[in-house]
């Protein structure tokens, strides 16, 4: 039987894993496009043909919401992509989203058997094709929308869901798809979360986020815009209403900022700001659309996660000549996908290793320098990477004019400190369950960044997923 | 969409509209403020909650043409709609009986001093209100701020009504005639509001300190969100940053560094100009 695999193996393996096609790096650096292009049809199908079909899948157990992978590429392999999509969507309501923003490297394709000799199989950018392909499909009239028109009337019992987020889209999904009558809060004017503020146009065009929400909709889940919960309705506020049981998805909604002097001058930025302007507010497009944003000649990105690559990305194309990211590690220990690294590489942006920001400097009101400070990596932290040590004396100067702190977000505490009884963290973060979501005031749930601090998508949309098994169970059995 | 149920100009280039917002309505109180949005490629900008009709669902708001969103808002008429209305955003006024409290209010800083003064008198305080405007064609809620104070000062800038000066300049003669030398502890002031431009906060602080006087003041930084999540409208409070969208609007005036506040505010200077030019410009065309 092994040797069985071990030839099939060998056999497959002489198929290199299929390459994304992408814009050129010199030219996608000045516009807003998405950098990957997407696999052709002729790609996605040499690309499935690699998949060996294990008999016991690892990468089914890879995912977060375990898709079955198997399954949706043998279907890929007999070109059957409607029924692949389909296959996807029966655990994954937003699969054009994931395919673009999942760790795959981390999760699926990190335990695909092919791995271990070659490179695994390419799931995200097969389960990008499928669904990409249903909406070019729909778009050109080829096939129609199998679900635009109906949407499903749901009749079980009232849940709100607060935050539109990937957590909240996927446990309005769920909860939905059991029959019950959801209504998603949102605090901003668009729906998706971070979908939508955080992640730039290059990496998730707002037209796909869009279409998968339609589809969450067709479910039969009612987004409200413009909710800001806690202050226009409280918890008590919804009960009252009528509803049932309440998932909290607020996402990772704080910038943080370094607290070093010099982080209000004009020209400072948290990233969740610079992201939001031009992101949601679209000031990449000023002044067609009217909300500002300043466009530096020399920007210093600080951080190493994926928003400080996203910031420095977006920076880029801004039409900053230098883009600085100033990151206290080394490039290894970068806590941003290796595409995103690679990626910014290519676009040009400047990596500063191993230094630190101590302070910025202004003028006349207005962001100068940045100070940094030269670091080496010590022993290893809690975290297991090493630790950052500053090497004393080592302080240099970078001219800049704009400045993105991207170290990171909390939870926005505009939500729980209206419900004083909820427990949480000496952080901020909600005290739940870690499978059920259960929180200590019976009928909340909460689930994604607010409870597990910032993370990526799929991992809230897997929390958003056994949210809803779990708001499902209560509702039915009463049990708390 | 929430619709415009009334406009009212209440003087050149300031004007009152009545929004249907139901929700909105029901929860806010004194001090808070609402984010609007009036179009697809509109932004985001933060407007206090001048009233509130909870029984007709209905708020209010008072807006001066400053800029590109404000001219934009300004052309809207009775049963037009805006796209987006967010609130009740930010902390309520403390509102309980201090004893005598002075209200100041410049220019359109006197519509949301109003609902505060109103409730302060609600409760029990000795309201002394102060407003001013650059002159008297520009003055507006006179009969509303009379019918709210217990006493009523008017201030213009030209002298064309009332005290001739700054609203901080009759603060100052005022708190110097009644306190200097005042051993009638009854009239003491127990804490000054005021709201208005930066630099009216910031004088009205400058005079109530060396009277140690509590005072009030509500921030009118750039905001985008509204709700915490993106820090634009962060200032320095007693040397520690705040956000002035979550942590405030209101705070001590004399933590305040209204030298920051000011630098932040002109930070899209040359970009609201120009997004200015380009509608104007338009605006032109379309005639």
């Amino acid at each position: 039987m092994t040797e069985k695999i071990n030839r099939k193996r060998q056999k497959k393996e002489k198929i290199p894993r299929v390459a994304m096609p992408e814009q050129e790096p010199e030219k996608r650096n000045k516009n807003f496009n998405e950098v990957t292009l997407g696999y052709t049809e002729e790609d996605a199908l040499r690309e499935a043909s690699r998949c060996l079909q294990c008999k016991n899948p690892e990468c089914i157990k890879g995912c977060p919401v375990e898709i079955d992978i198997k399954s949706f590429i043998k279907l890929i392999q007999e070109k059957k992509f409607d029924e692949a999509l389909k296959k996807i969507r029966e655990k994954n309501g937003l699969p054009a989203i994931c395919g673009r923003v999942c760790p795959q490297e981390d999760q699926c394709e990190k335990v695909c058997i092919l791995g271990i000799k070659d490179d695994p199989a390419a799931i995200g950018r097969l389960e990008r094709y499928v669904a990409d392909r249903e909406m070019k499909e729909i778009a050109e009239g080829i096939k129609e929308c199998a679900w635009s028109e109906v949407t499903k009337q749901c009749t079980r019992e009232k849940i709100a869901i607060i935050g539109s987020g990937p957590g909240g889209l996927t446990c309005g999904a769920e909860l939905a798809k059991l029959g019950y009558r959801v209504t998603i809060f949102e605090a901003l004017h668009e729906p998706g979360g971070v979908l939508v503020y955080g992640i730039p146009e290059f990496r998730l065009p707002k037209e796909i986020v869009k279409r998968e929400i339609d589809y969450v909709k067709s479910l039969g889940v009612k987004i409200e815009v413009n909710m800001v919960m806690g202050k226009i309705l409280t918890i008590d506020d919804l009960f009252k209403e009528g509803f049932r049981a309440i998932f909290i998805s607020t996402g990772a909604g704080l910038p943080y900022f370094m607290g070093i002097p010099g982080e209000n001058l004009n020209g400072v930025y948290s990233a969740n700001e610079y992201l939001t302007r031009s992101n949601l507010m679209k000031a990449y497009k000023f002044p067609q659309c009217d909300t500002p944003i300043i466009r530096g000649d020399k920007i210093a990105v600080v951080g190493g996660g994926n928003v400080a690559m996203d910031s420095a990305r977006v920076a880029k194309r801004l039409g900053a000549k230098h883009v600085y990211l100033i990151y206290r590690r080394s490039e290894e220990e970068m806590p941003a996908r290796n595409e995103e690294i690679k990626h910014a590489r290519e676009e040009g942006i400047e990596f500063k290793l191993l230094a630190s920001p101590v302070e910025i400097i202004g003028k006349d009101g207005w962001v100068h320098k940045i100070m940094c400070i030269k670091m080496k990596l010590g022993e290893p932290d809690d975290s297991g990477r090493r630790r950052p040590v500053p090497l004393e004396g080592s302080e240099f100067n970078i001219e800049v004019d704009v400045v993105i702190m991207a170290i990171g977000q909390g939870p926005n505490p505009l939500l729980t400190s209206t419900i004083p009884r909820l427990e949480l963290t000496r952080w901020g973060n909600i005290k739940a369950d870690p499978i059920t979501g259960k929180t200590n005031i019976e009928g909340v749930f909460a689930g994604g960044d607010i409870v597990t601090g910032a993370a990526t998508v799929i991992l809230a949309m897997g929390a958003g997923k056994s949210a809803a098994a779990a708001i499902d169970e209560y509702i039915r059995t009463s049990i708390w | 969409m929430y619709k415009i149920v009334k406009k009212e100009k209440l003087v050149e280039d300031i004007d009152r509209f009545y929004i249907k917002a139901p929700l909105i309505a029901r929860k806010a109180k004194a001090g808070q403020f609402v984010v609007i949005r009036i179009n697809e490629d509109g932004e985001r900008i933060p407007l206090t909650i001048a009233d509130y009709n909870r029984s007709n669902g209905i708020i209010s708001i008072v807006s001066m043409r400053v800029g590109k969103t404000t001219t934009l808002l300004s052309s809207l008429k009775e049963s037009d709609s805006i796209l987006d209305v967010v609130g009740p955003l930010g902390n309520a006024s403390e509102i309980e009986n201090f004893g005598r409290v002075i209200c100041v209010g410049g220019g359109v800083g006197i519509p949301p001093i109003f609902p505060i003064a109103r409730e302060l008198k609600k409760i029990g305080n000795y309201v002394i209100s102060i407003i001013g405007a650059r002159s008297k064609d520009l003055l507006i809620l006179k009969e509303e701020m009379e019918d709210t104070s217990d006493e009523l000062y008017i201030c213009s800038d030209d002298g064309s009504i009332g005290y001739h000066g700054f609203v901080s300049d009759f603060l100052k003669e005022y708190l110097e005639k009644n306190l200097t030398g005042n051993a009638d502890k009854r009239k003491d002031i127990a804490r000054v509001i005021a709201i208005g431009p930066a630099l009216m906060m910031s004088a009205v602080a400058d005079v109530t300190r060396p009277f140690n006087i509590k005072t009030i003041v509500s921030l009118n930084s750039i905001m985008v969100d509204g709700t915490g999540m993106c820090g634009a409208c962060r200032v320095e409070v007693g040397g520690k940053t705040k956000f002035v969208c979550v942590n405030g609007p209101e705070f001590d005036g004399h933590q305040v560094n209204f030298e920051l506040l000011l630098s932040r505010q002109k930070i899209y200077c040359d970009q609201e100009k120009e997004c200015m030019d380009i509608y104007e410009h338009k605006c032109m065309l379309d005639k």
